[in-house]
């Protein structure tokens, strides 16, 4: 049985004045995997950004819903507490501030109390384990110095020691080598399971291996001109944009 | 009267210089303090005969010095009564019935005992700091280590040690607010470390500033003899009460050859205080000072650390910050003169402006013509909290000898607001997201200091940002 966990119904996002999605209709069910494709400059990190609640983009029109609970005008830290997680394509450095009392304070803001010193250090130590992460990442500052794919990697370990509902994921396995991009997907399998979901931006088929795709959507023009199931990718990657976008033109 | 001729010249800076006036006007009528007050002290205090004659002087000196012509404006010091600031010093019970709420509060807030509280409004309860002190106090003696206040030592057998070096490295002549230290000092701290003795644990005059008699014109003395070390923690981390707004401390610190001193504190001051306080080290041939200086509190601050390095190889570290919010003008900074060759200065600050606070770094470097091969390197990197804050930065170097290697920094930023939106994705509560951020950026000076004022520190930058965002 179909369980929506994400609803954006009649979507439409502006920054300042200026109009970038239009209109945006999208649902995605407990347990499924969606990827979002199309062009540069199609909107498709705006996308995510609305979901996550990013006060530089503002909804005009329709509405975003979680778990049955409309979050439109809800704030990104209080989305970050009902179970909304975006990876950055660029996450921020934050100096002075290691990664390690980060995500015990982030763990603490999304459940609501302070962890538990033991079992954190342990979930962290298997977590990182998981990534490939030398231990004393923990101790470093936060993306500080982090090279392009430590970051990514990092945003996956918040991921995993965050457990949100539902996954943002922004072309998390760009500027990234072929072993840094196999890290990532394990992480991404681990975190994977039936009560929760993920979107996927991306321009690369590699990220998606070993996952189920269930529905693929093409951003271009505003909105999405296509979903498809995962045979969607193999075109794009083989054809490109313009064998899809023709065919719905 | 050479200002008011300057004013006609140039209109521009009229302001700048009708106040100058204005500040020698009540110059000249503030004679609210006598000799005979001065006397009184001294002989309340039971000083020895060149003490008293030292005082009378540094009178003089006081009533013949005009204001500092630079910094922070000081019109709301009330000069003309600088008795009212002297006198009630010297039996400084406040009653914590009369502490302002707000900083009532925050000790409720930081969690400080109210066994502490009570002992801090002068009521003198047993509690257990008092039992750590005299157990320390007991170790360090058994070294040949002398820890206590000053007016006790002068009747000692460090009196002529004392009288060797009490003000000769801040001489009253210095500035008007250290001749009027000179003339009213009270209370303080008098330090020796014999040669080659290693003091282990920090020495702390969070405990000796509730000795009654101790207050805003406290003196530290300290002599750290060849080869020895201390670290010397001064001033309470949490917020200290004072009843007059008036504080100007001096604080003389002398390293030996091959010693080590590190200077610790944390100073946050009730907001209406007027904060003027002189400190300087001088270091002997291959000593090293190293201060770790925090200011959080006071209405307006004038404080530079001065170290004059005077042997060859002689090493200062400065590392500070200065947090300013609402109605405080905090002008902060470290001064370093070398006097010697192979000296090394390194100077890293970092300040915080917010809700339209003003947080100015100042620094000297000296070098003479005999500093070859010196170093010195001078970082200052300011965050500013919102638009209508201020900070500036007003590095002067003054070098007289070609063979050295002199570097300055200077960054100013503000909250990148992607930040804020990252953290806040990760469920911070926007003003949590800027605590951390305002956190990490004063990290760099938490890890310098003890434990328990960092932790200390961290607190009082979080209340501080509470107060921002509502």
């Amino acid at each position: 049985m179909n369980c929506p966990l994400l609803e954006l119904r009649d979507l439409q996002v502006a920054v300042e004045e200026k109009i970038i999605l239009d209109p945006i209709d999208l649902t995605i069910n407990k347990g499924e995997v969606h990827v979002l494709m199309g062009p540069n400059g199609a909107g498709k990190s705006t996308l995510a950004a609305a979901i996550m609640g990013d006060p530089r983009f503002t909804v005009t029109r329709g509405t975003v819903t979680l778990d049955g609970e409309d979050i439109t005008d809800t704030a990104a830290d209080a989305r970050a507490r009902k179970g909304v997680f975006l990876s950055f394509q660029a996450p921020e450095e934050i100096p002075g501030v290691t990664l390690e009392n980060f995500l015990r304070t982030a763990q603490g803001a999304v459940r609501g109390e302070q962890p538990k010193v033991m079992a954190f250090r342990r979930e962290l130590k298997k977590q990182m384990d998981l990534l490939g992460m030398d231990g004393a990442y923990a101790e470093r500052y936060l993306n500080v110095g982090f090279s392009g794919g430590e970051k990514k990697k990092a945003e996956i370990l918040q991921l995993l020691m965050l457990q949100p509902k539902l996954a943002l994921l922004d072309e998390t396995d760009s500027g990234l080598d072929v072993d840094a991009v196999k890290t990532v997907t394990q992480g991404i399998r681990a975190y994977h399971n039936a009560e929760n979901a993920l979107l996927i931006i991306t321009h690369n088929a590699k990220i998606l291996e070993g996952l189920d795709v269930d529905r693929v959507h093409v951003l271009d023009q505003h909105r999405i001109v296509r979903t498809g199931g995962p045979e969607l990718i193999r075109e794009i990657t083989e054809g490109g944009f313009g064998s899809v976008l023709s065919e719905e033109a | 009267m050479a200002e008011v001729k300057k004013t006609q010249v140039e209109p521009i800076d009229r302001s700048m210089y009708d106040f100058r006036y204005e500040v020698n006007a009540a110059f000249q009528v503030d004679s609210g303090l006598t000799p005979e007050i001065v006397e009184t002290i001294s002989e309340e205090k039971h000083d020895p005969d060149w003490m008293r004659a030292f005082r009378l002087k540094a009178l003089d000196v006081y009533n013949r010095t005009a204001l500092p012509s630079w910094g922070p404006p000081l019109d709301g010091l009330n000069m003309a009564n600088i008795v009212t600031y002297v006198r009630p010093n010297t039996e400084m019970q406040a009653k914590w019935a009369d502490v302002p709420d707000d900083i009532k509060n925050t000790f409720e807030r930081l969690g400080i005992p109210q066994a502490e509280r009570a002992s801090l409004a002068g009521v003198g309860a047993q509690y257990d700091s008092e039992v750590v002190y005299h157990n320390v106090r007991k170790e360090v003696q058994e070294q040949g280590v002398v820890y206590t206040d000053l007016e006790s030592a002068l009747h000692s057998d460090h009196a002529e040690r004392i009288r060797e070096h009490f003000m000769h490295l801040v001489p009253p002549s210095d500035h008007k607010f250290a001749a009027l230290h000179g003339a009213v000092w009270s209370g303080g701290s008098y330090v020796y470390v014999p040669a080659g003795v290693s003091v282990e644990i920090p020495l702390q005059s969070y405990f000796r500033l509730n000795a009654p008699g101790a207050g805003q014109f406290e003196h530290t003395l300290i002599i750290v003899e060849e080869g020895a070390y201390l670290h010397f923690i001064e001033g309470c981390s949490a917020p200290k009460y004072n009843v007059a707004n008036l504080h100007a401390g001096c604080v003389e610190i002398y390293v030996g050859k091959n010693a080590r001193v590190r200077y610790s504190t944390i100073e946050n001051w009730s907001k209406n205080m007027y904060n003027l306080n002189t400190k300087r080290a001088l270091v002997a041939e291959g000593g090293t000072i190293e201060w770790v200086s925090g200011s959080f509190g006071s209405h307006t601050s004038y404080l530079y650390p001065m170290s004059v390095l005077r042997g060859a190889g002689a090493r200062m570290e400065f590392t500070g910050i200065t947090f300013a919010g609402a109605g405080q003008e905090l002008d902060t900074g470290a001064q370093v003169i070398h006097a010697a060759p192979r000296t090394s200065s390194h100077i890293v600050t970092k300040s915080i402006a917010r809700d339209g606070g003003v947080s100015n770094f100042r620094s000297a470097v000296v070098v003479t013509k005999d500093a070859k091969d010196a170093k010195s390197s001078v970082s200052c990197e300011s965050l500013m909290l919102d638009d209508r804050s201020r900070s500036d930065t007003i590095p002067v170097m003054d070098i007289a000898c070609d063979q050295v290697d002199v570097g300055h920094e200077a960054k100013i930023g503000r909250i990148s607001e992607e930040a804020v939106f990252y953290l806040m994705s990760r469920g911070l509560s926007e003003a949590d997201a800027r605590a951390l951020i305002v956190g990490g950026f004063a990290e760099p000076i938490a890890k310098e200091l003890p434990l328990e004022y960092a932790v200390e520190m961290n607190n009082l930058i979080h209340l501080e940002m509470q107060g921002t965002i509502g």
